[in-house]
């Protein structure tokens, strides 16, 4: 069988690109993409410790799929932000909303 | 080496994936006949050349279909272990589960009177 | 073959005062399609009935405690303080709400929806007992805040404040939740009580297990320090403050803090007390990071702050000078014995800050234009002329903000650097007293503009009734829990929090 630590490398693998996404990427829909790969990366790591640790504790899996729920839901609140974004200054590039400086 | 095997399967099922759409797609290089025209090359698309730009603006009132589809499509992650299980639930499971599926009409009623159903 | 829970199990009745809150939104969420467009502040009186309901239910339940839904959800003392200071902040902030979303026009029903549901989050992580309860309040309580932020929208400053929240706090989420996972592949569960019980062992053990929980504990730190808006990770905060619309802004500074805090108290001190606790040491791991964090956000929102010239950016720094002071609570928390008083110290300071900064964000939201301008410092000069209340209220609220005695902020800061110092945290105390008197600078700079600065004096057209009734409930529990500490601290001293510390 496929040892834990390769799943949790995977995962942790996939949280970093997710991460390098949200900081690196000027998009704001490259960045949700990067927040739902950090999600995606937990869910790697939480099946994973649930099926080797754990696999009669169904807490593992519930928890996977409260992420998945409410990963979706802050994907269409965020979208929705960044349509209404989009449609006042035709760019969802946050560096180019500067109205607020730091 | 146990896990080289699993792998093992991967790596072959990788191979044959490329073959198999290569295998027809090169063969029919080597034996169909060729003889362009004019007719042949235009866009085989519905039979009509498009006009204008394609990379055209929708609506954004679309994104709102996919918004609410988005969220009520991973609920379902909930109801299906509730109605996997659904003969072993006593009544209150079922309650609860019902319960659940009001919050979602909860939701779903809120949409369809402020028109966000609507197909405009 | 598993067996499924009965009502009897759920404990519902413990439950109430969130849950009733919750399914209020839900209800109000309804009727409000049948409210006429241009009568919504019914909207906003059912939803301050709502939340008079959810505060009935937990005053009457404040003294029962123990766990609900199969241990996820826990009631003590502890939910039923906090539930005073979110609930409170909900009603001051729907109160706030009223005129000035008729004012800027952007009045519709889903914002009082919105902010019960965001309220309900904060009151489930108030009582949440388990790392998943945990994360689904976190996201309860920001999802509805982000779309809060963006509710001024088309004005492009509300709008890039809330996609500024919504990028920062759902990056913020997934490190909260990825810790949140190494921690429950640690210790093999989510429950909060069983971590504690399974930390024990993993310190016997070391290895790999310890390398997960350290990550784990840490990535957590890091999400809800983003919530709490901490120094390193308070970015956001000015320019979300700044954006938000101003009864949002007062909300969210209150609110989210309580709520964050909460998660923070619940699983630094319930789960991961005696983390790491080698031969003689009496301290958590965790209490040095947490140390350098406070100090970091106390210098750095205080020094930041002097140079701000807009009050809601101001009071943003503010606001993160002030999560540094109860961040040194909570890493007293940290000190084998001083838990429970420090967790006490933490509810009192959030109590003394709800009510002082609600006031003051109320005076700026009265002396803002309908279309969000002129909130700056110096639009506070002359207002003594104008508006004499206004003033003297203002003044109370930045002279309690400094920590002046006979106003809350001092109770709430003396009860914070006494633990600190019961907790051994010498400097931390010194360095919290230094930066609360380099904080009067700023806040008695609003004081100097109103009574010493000639000047017209701003008329004040956006203190309605409904606001002044929010401003003399702020003022009111500003001076009372600073003269009468006793009623708070009556309510803090069943506080438990922390139970069988340090067993090792």
């Amino acid at each position: 069988m496929i040892p834990l630590w390769m799943y949790l490398l995977v995962a942790a693998a996939l949280f970093c690109m997710g991460a390098y996404a949200v900081l690196a990427r000027r998009n704001a829909v490259a960045i949700l993409m990067g927040v739902e790969l950090m999600l995606n990366a937990v869910n790697i790591n939480l099946v994973g410790f649930w099926r080797y640790q754990q696999p009669l504790n169904m807490a593992g899996q519930a928890f996977a799929a409260f992420v998945f729920v409410i990963a979706a839901a802050e994907a269409a609140v965020g979208l929705a932000i960044i349509i209404s974004v989009y449609r006042q200054r035709k760019s969802v590039i946050p560096d180019e909303a500067d109205t607020l400086k730091g | 080496m146990a896990v080289l095997n699993e792998w093992a399967f991967i790596g072959v099922f990788f191979a044959v994936a490329w073959v198999f759409p290569f295998a027809p797609i090169f063969l029919a290089r080597l034996v169909a006949p060729r003889k362009p025209n004019p007719i042949k090359q235009s866009t085989y698309e519905c039979g009509v050349e498009t006009v204008g730009d394609t990379w055209v603006q929708f609506k954004v009132q679309y994104y709102i279909y996919g918004l609410i589809f988005l969220v009520f499509d991973v609920e379902m992650i909930f109801l299906f272990p509730w109605a996997v299980a659904y003969r072993e639930l006593d009544f209150f499971a079922f309650a609860a589960g019902f319960l659940f599926i009001f919050l979602l009409a909860d939701a779903l009623i809120y949409a369809w009177r402020k028109d966000a159903l609507e197909w405009v | 073959m598993f067996q499924v829970p009965t009502i009897a199990d759920l404990n519902l009745g413990l439950t109430l005062p969130a849950l009733s809150l919750a399914l209020g939104a839900c209800v109000l969420l309804l009727l409000d399609l049948f409210v006429p467009r241009e009568r919504k502040e019914i909207t906003a009186w059912l939803a301050m009935a709502g939340i008079a309901v959810s505060f009935v239910l937990n005053l009457a339940g404040f003294n029962e405690s123990g766990t609900a839904f199969l241990g996820t959800f826990a009631a003590d003392q502890f939910t039923g303080f906090l539930n005073i200071v979110i609930l409170i902040t909900a009603f001051l902030g729907v109160l706030l709400s009223l005129d000035y979303l008729k004012r800027a026009k952007i009045e519709r029903g889903e914002y009082y929806v919105l902010l019960l549901l965001s309220a309900a989050g904060m009151m489930f992580m108030s009582s949440a007992n388990d790392l998943i309860v945990v994360f689904i309040a976190l996201e309860l309580l920001s999802i509805p805040l982000y779309i809060m932020a963006t509710f001024r929208a088309p004005d492009l400053k509300s709008e890039e404040s809330g996609m500024k929240y919504f990028i920062l706090g759902a990056f913020a989420g997934a490190f909260f939740v990825y810790g949140a996972a190494l921690v429950y592949g640690a210790t093999g569960t989510t429950n909060l009580p069983e971590i504690f019980a399974a930390v024990n062992g993993i310190i016997a053990a070391g290895g790999s297990q310890m390398f997960l929980l350290l990550m784990g504990t840490g990535l957590i730190l890091v999400g809800l320090g983003f919530k709490v808006a901490v120094v390193p990770f308070h970015m956001w905060t000015p320019d979300v403050y700044e954006g938000a619309p101003t009864p949002v802004t007062a909300f969210m500074s209150v609110g989210a803090k309580a709520g964050g805090f909460a998660g923070l108290l619940r699983i630094m001190v319930v789960a991961l007390p005696v983390f790491v606790l080698k031969d003689g040491q009496t301290a958590a791991a965790w209490q040095q990071t947490f140390w350098l964090v406070a100090a970091a956000t106390l210098i750095l929102g205080n020094i930041v702050a002097i140079a701000q010239t807009n009050v809601k950016r101001m009071l943003a720094y503010s606001s993160i000078a002030h999560a540094g002071y109860i961040m040194m609570a909570v890493a007293a928390a940290g000190t084998a014995g001083v838990a429970n008083e420090a967790t006490r110290a933490a509810l009192l300071y959030l109590m003394a800050y709800m009510f002082t900064n609600l006031g003051a964000f109320g005076i700026a939201l009265a002396i803002e234009k309908d279309d969000g301008s002129d909130t700056g410092v110096d639009n506070f000069i002359g207002l003594a002329k104008s508006k004499p209340a206004l003033a003297a209220m203002m003044t109370v609220f930045m002279l309690s903000l400094t920590g002046i005695p006979l106003t809350g902020g001092f109770v709430g800061k003396w009860f914070v650097f006494k633990s600190a110092l019961d907790a051994g945290l010498v400097p931390l105390a010194i360095i919290g007293v230094l930066t609360s008197v380099i904080s009067a600078f700023y806040y008695v700079r609003i004081i100097v503009n109103m009574y010493l600065k000639d000047g017209e004096g701003d008329p004040a057209a956006g203190a309605t009734r409904y606001v002044n009734w929010a401003i003399y409930v702020a003022f009111a529990g500003t001076l009372l829990m600073g003269i009468f500490p006793w009623i708070a601290t009556n309510l803090s001293d069943t506080v438990v929090l922390a139970v069988e510390m340090f067993v090792r």
